[in-house]
C-alpha cells in the first residue's frame, strides 16, 4: 500500500490490568509531518509513543508503521528505523559522545569510516563542536546532552522520530534555541515526527498537527491555527492555561 | 622461642600453607563467580526466582562456618575430608555477596538508559553486554571483594577438616598455647586479605570507566 502513511493508529486501546491507559486512539503521521500530542500528565501521550516502537503492544486495534503492523515487525528491526528521544536523554554514561551517537550505525554494521563521517555530520547538524566527541555525558551541559540525544536518534537516518518531552528539562533560553534549530533541521530532513509535550507553546511552534489527549483518549486534533481559533470548550480551557 | 626463630623454623611449611590457602580461596572464588554472576544476571531476567535464590544464599550465610564444614564431611561427592569440602564451603559463603551485588548492580542501571537502549533496537544480549554489565561492573567487583576478603578468613577454619592452609598454624598455636604460632597463621592471612582487597580494588577502579 503505497498510500499508507509512515505511522497509522487505528482504534488502539492499551490496558494494563484493569487500567486503560489509551482508549480507541486513531490518528496518522504523514511524511515530513510533525504531530504533537499535548495533554496532562497521565493522559496517555507517552503510552501512545511507546506503542509505536513496540515497547508496548496494543491490547486492541492496530499500529501500522511503514505499511506493516507493529506486531508483524521484528521489534529490533522496527526500532532501528525509529529514532527515539526522551526527556531523561538516557545517554550511555560509559560511552563517549562519539560512541553514543554512532551506536545504531555500529549495530547495523556500517563501515568505520562511514560511521565516523556520519557522526561528524550529525554533530554539526545539532550544533555541537567537534571537541565534545571524546567527552563523556557527565562532562556536558543539559542542553548539550539533549543535542547528543537528538543526534543519536538521527544517526541511522530513520524515517520516523518519536520524541517524548525532549526539551522538557532545559532552561527557557536553551529550549528556545533548540526548538528553533529543530524547526530548521526538520525543514531539511523531512522526518515523520510524533512529538509529546505538555507545553502548549512548544506544540503550537513545532507541530503541523496538534492532538489533545485526555484520560487516554484523543479528544481533538487539528492544525495550530485551528487550535488557536477552536470554540471547543476543551481547547479554550487548555488555551487559558497558557495565559 | 621468639617470633623470628619460629619464622625461621617454619619457613618451608609457611610457604606451603600460604600456597594452600591461596589455592583454596582462589579456586573457590573462581567457581563462586562463575556460578554467582550468571545467577545474578538470571535473576534480573526472571524476578520471580529472586525469592528462592536469595533466600537460599541468605540461609547459607547464617550457618556458622564451623558447622558448615562439619555438615560437609559426610556428604557424598561434594564433601569429605580435605580441600574439596573446604572449597565447597567457601563457594557457598561467597554466593550471597556475589549474587546480590550482580543483581543490584544491574537493577540500579538508570531506567532511562535501559529504555533508550531498548528503543534503539538493541537486543537483550547487547543491552546486557554493552550497557548493563559495564555499568554494573563496579558493584559486581565490590561483591567479589567482600566475598574474597571473607573467604580468606573463613578458610583458616578449613584446617579442621584437613584442608590445610594457614589455619594449621593457628590451631596448632591454640592447642599448644603458643601465640607466636597463632601469629604465624594469622598475620599472613590478614596480609592476604588486605592484598586481595587492594588488588581487586585496583581492578574495580579501572572498570569504573571502561
Amino acid at each position: 500500500m503505497p498510500s499508507d502513511p509512515p505511522i497509522r493508529l487505528s482504534d488502539v486501546t492499551y490496558e494494563v490490568g484493569s487500567a486503560t491507559l489509551v482508549r480507541d486512539l486513531s490518528f496518522e503521521v504523514g511524511v515530513a509531518e510533525t504531530v504533537v500530542l499535548v495533554g496532562r500528565s497521565g493522559s496517555g501521550k507517552t503510552t501512545a509513543l511507546r506503542l509505536i516502537n513496540h515497547l508496548l503492544m496494543p491490547t486492541r486495534g492496530e499500529v501500522v508503521v511503514k505499511g506493516r503492523r507493529t506486531t508483524d515487525w521484528d521489534p529490533i528491526q522496527l526500532r532501528r528505523r525509529i529514532g527515539y528521544v526522551i526527556q531523561e536523554v538516557g545517554l550511555f554514561p560509559h560511552f563517549t559522545v562519539a560512541r553514543n551517537i554512532s551506536l545504531v550505525p555500529t549495530l547495523e554494521g556500517w563501515a568505520a569510516e562511514r560511521v565516523e563521517a556520519r557522526t561528524k555530520e550529525l554533530l554539526d547538524k545539532v550544533g555541537l563542536p567537534a571537541e565534545v566527541l571524546s567527552r563523556y555525558p557527565d562532562q556536558l551541559s543539559g542542553g548539550q546532552r539533549q543535542r547528543v540525544g537528538v543526534a543519536r536518534a538521527l544517526a541511522a537516518d530513520p524515517p520516523i522520530l518519536l520524541m517524548d518531552e525532549p526539551f522538557g528539562a532545559l532552561d527557557p533560553i536553551t529550549r528556545a534555541d533548540i526548538q528553533r534549530e529543530f524547526l530548521a533541521v526538520q525543514e531539511t530532513l523531512g522526518k515523520s515526527i510524533l512529538f509529546v509535550t505538555h507545553d502548549l507553546r512548544e506544540a503550537l511552534l513545532l507541530g503541523n498537527h496538534i492532538g489533545l489527549m485526555d484520560q487516554g483518549r484523543l479528544i481533538w486534533m487539528g492544525t495550530p491555527d485551528e487550535f488557536r481559533e477552536s470554540p471547543d470548550p476543551h481547547i479554550s480551557d487548555f488555551r487559558e492555561s497558557l495565559a | 622461642m621468639t617470633f623470628s626463630e619460629i619464622l625461621n623454623q617454619y619457613q618451608p611449611q609457611l610457604i606451603a600453607r600460604i600456597g594452600e590457602h591461596f589455592w583454596l580461596v582462589g579456586v573457590a572464588m573462581l567457581i563462586a563467580a562463575s556460578i554467582a554472576i550468571p545467577t545474578g544476571i538470571l535473576l534480573t531476567r526472571r524476578p520471580n526466582m529472586q525469592r528462592w535464590v536469595l533466600g537460599f544464599t541468605n540461609t547459607v550465610q547464617t550457618i556458622p562456618s564451623l558447622a558448615l564444614f562439619g555438615f560437609l564431611i559426610p556428604m557424598p561427592f561434594i564433601g569429605g575430608i580435605g580441600p574439596r569440602s573446604a572449597i565447597v564451603a567457601l563457594v557457598l559463603y561467597a554466593l550471597l555477596p556475589m549474587v546480590r551485588n550482580t543483581y543490584t548492580g544491574i537493577k540500579q542501571v538508570d531506567p532511562a538508559v535501559r529504555e533508550a537502549a531498548l528503543a534503539m533496537g538493541m537486543t537483550d544480549r547487547q543491552i546486557l553486554r554493552m550497557v548493563e554489565l559495564p555499568l554494573a561492573a563496579p558493584t559486581i567487583m565490590a561483591g567479589l571483594r567482600v566475598a574474597t576478603v571473607t573467604a580468606v578468613g573463613v578458610a583458616t577454619v578449613a584446617t579442621l577438616i584437613g584442608a590445610g592452609g594457614l589455619g594449621d598454624f593457628i590451631y596448632r598455636g591454640l592447642q599448644t598455647v603458643n601465640s607466636n604460632l597463632i601469629l604465624l597463621g594469622a598475620v599472613p592471612a590478614a596480609l592476604m586479605a588486605l592484598g586481595a582487597d587492594f588488588g581487586l580494588g585496583l581492578i574495580e577502579k579501572r572498570l569504573v570507566r571502561g
